[in-house]
């Protein structure tokens, strides 16, 4: 099976997040990049489903040369190969638009995104890909199950989950539940030097949106302590002062 | 023009989060002078479908028919982007739900729309722009999107938008489309439905536990604290990842934002990835034991003490409350 595994480069988690310019620019100064959570359970299992010789694992990145440590993390955890697309990611649309280009000259069996990237939290490059490559796309998947010409995926729903299979090759887009993220050993960590990672040009794309300002969250106010013998205060306060209850 | 809102039904009827998307569009259109139609796909009644003109529908599209009964990602993209083409529609608005989530883009490529995801508040209009605020970095800010598009496609976070009622009236007409067969390559084997639990993304108030709580047997007071308050329980990452409860139940950076009115976390101490997944909650009630925890920090309301002496107590404070409404 040939697996593509879309990654993106993203801060850190604990990152704190400021900007610069009038709130126009996101403010990188200091900040660590990495590997986006959600893509490396995507790389996880699309490792999973390969092991053992059934297949390969390539990584595709939209990005400058400063995602290359990023796309070395991924070949380290144990991706075959590596393409990065040599582009600033300007929105969803563009990236997906890269990539898909990318697959109708390679096609894969199996797409896998993470749910969202952890930076601007947008889920939509699954769904475009889909949409793109005219296949069947499914988002937020919970589990994922290869069999020899389908795969049986688990997806949540507001108040449950749903059950489907869908025949290769489609698009998917992994949560938490699909496979535990794996961490690179020293073997992977050397031979992800050597692995391959081609960089390819990207093609001219007409963007529909540009993010023209941020504006952090309005802070909140000073906490009000209850003390814990006076519950019935939280609760009256929630419904006369909050009016929450 | 026309405002497009797409009603996603749960097992046939409309969720709060969908009154809230409709009061949206009809907020949209009133600033650009024009109408609401609504599309509903799958098997809803009558009644249910006209309800929607309560919250500022002129129309309902209402497809049906056993093919399209359940959600089919592609199917539905293909639907309701026939809908807006025969509409004129030049906003397309869900909610941002799990499903919307995977619809909106799909009609974005269909439509060759921008599509504006998490989207927070109403769009500032003016000649020639039309700027969306949307959720960014998990909660830890938000970013302002011009969709340079002549059609806008919106999802809107649950909870970001007031329903507001009208009063009015829809008038509901059946609509179809010719479906293409590779629109159902995916097939659903099976739709597994919790009715007794309230669905955590569009939860109005939520409860949650974290490690403070100790072990997986002790849930049970979460649960009956969430039972009482009509809540969706809810959990932080060390606890979902021990398995003390599923990776479903999980909020933060890496797993569910939430935004409800009421957010109660206890045993939770607040680390930056937990913070960012529930900060535009409307209220924040924070239960620890530690008087350093950094929740405290970002919380409306506080009790300092331990969550196995202070639970039990805000239980009874709370069956107290409801006896005395």
């Amino acid at each position: 099976m040939k697996i593509l595994v879309c990654v993106s480069n993203v801060p850190d988690t604990t990152t704190k997040i400021t900007f610069t310019d009038n709130n126009t620019q996101f403010n990188t100064n200091g900040v660590q990049f990495i590997l986006n959570p959600y893509d490396e359970i995507a790389l996880a299992r699309a490792i999973e489903l390969t092991d053992g010789g059934k297949g390969t694992v390539t990584v595709i990145n939209v990005g400058e040369s400063n995602t290359e440590a990023t796309i070395r993390k991924a070949l380290a955890i144990g991706a075959t190969d590596a393409v990065r697309i040599n582009a600033k990611p300007h929105d969803a649309w563009y990236v997906a638009c890269q990539i898909a280009q990318y697959v109708k000259a390679n096609p894969f069996d199996l797409i896998l995104t993470g749910r969202e990237s952890i930076d601007y939290n947008g889920s939509k490059v699954a769904g475009m890909l889909g949409e793109l490559l005219d296949l069947p796309s499914v988002s937020i998947i919970k589990k994922l199950d290869a069999g020899d010409s389908d795969a049986t995926v688990e997806r949540e729903i507001e108040g449950g989950k749903e059950v489907l299979t869908i025949p290769y090759p489609f698009v998917a887009g992994t949560a938490e539940g699909v496979a535990e993220p794996k961490i690179p050993n020293m073997r992977g960590i050397m031979s992800a030097r050597t692995k391959p990672l081609a960089v390819v040009e990207p093609v001219e794309v007409k963007t529909f949106s540009e993010i023209v300002s941020y504006e952090t969250p309005a802070p909140r106010g000073q906490v009000k302590l209850i003390p814990p013998d006076d519950t019935a205060k939280l609760v009256e306060l929630l419904h006369t002062e909050a009016r929450v209850i | 023009m026309s405002v497009l809102i797409y009603a996603e039904n749960a097992g046939g009827k409309f969720k709060k989060s969908i009154f809230e998307a409709v009061s949206y569009a009809r907020a949209i259109a009133d600033q650009n002078n024009t109408s609401v139609t609504a599309v509903s796909i799958g098997n809803v009644d009558a009644t249910e479908l006209a309800s929607l003109g309560k919250y500022g529908a002129d129309k309902v599209l209402n497809v049906s028919g056993d093919k399209l009964k359940d959600f089919i990602n592609q199917a539905y993209a293909s639907v309701i982007a026939e809908a807006a083409k025969k509409e004129g529609s030049a906003v397309v608005v869900l909610s941002n739900t799990f499903s919307g989530r995977g619809l909106a883009p799909r009609i974005g490529v269909k439509l060759e729309a921008g599509v504006a995801d998490g989207a927070v508040a109403l769009p500032e209009q003016a000649v020639g722009s039309f700027k969306v605020k949307k959720t960014a970095f998990s909660g830890k800010a938000f970013a302002m999107v011009e969709l340079t598009s002549a059609i806008k496609v919106i999802a809107l976070v649950p909870n970001s938008y007031k329903v507001v009622e009208t009063g009015g009236a829809a008038q509901v007409e059946d609509f179809s489309v010719e479906t293409k067969a590779s629109d159902f390559k995916a097939m659903i084997k099976e739709i597994v439905r919790s009715t007794d639990k309230v669905s955590l993304p569009d939860a109005e108030i939520v409860v949650s536990g974290g490690r403070g709580l100790k072990g997986p047997e002790n849930w049970g007071m979460i649960e009956e604290l969430a039972e009482l308050l009509g809540a969706a329980t809810a959990c932080s990452k060390p606890v979902s990842d021990a398995g003390w409860r599923p990776h479903s139940e999980h909020v933060g950076q890496t797993g569910i934002a939430v935004s409800p009115n009421l957010y109660i976390a206890v045993g939770i101490s607040g680390a930056i990835q937990h913070l960012a997944g529930v900060s535009s909650s409307k209220v924040i009630v924070v239960i620890n034991k530690d008087p350093e925890a950094p929740f405290f920090k970002v919380a409306d309301y506080g009790i300092v003490g331990d969550a196995f002496e202070v639970l039990p107590k805000l239980i009874a404070a709370v069956k107290e409350y409801k006896a005395s409404a």
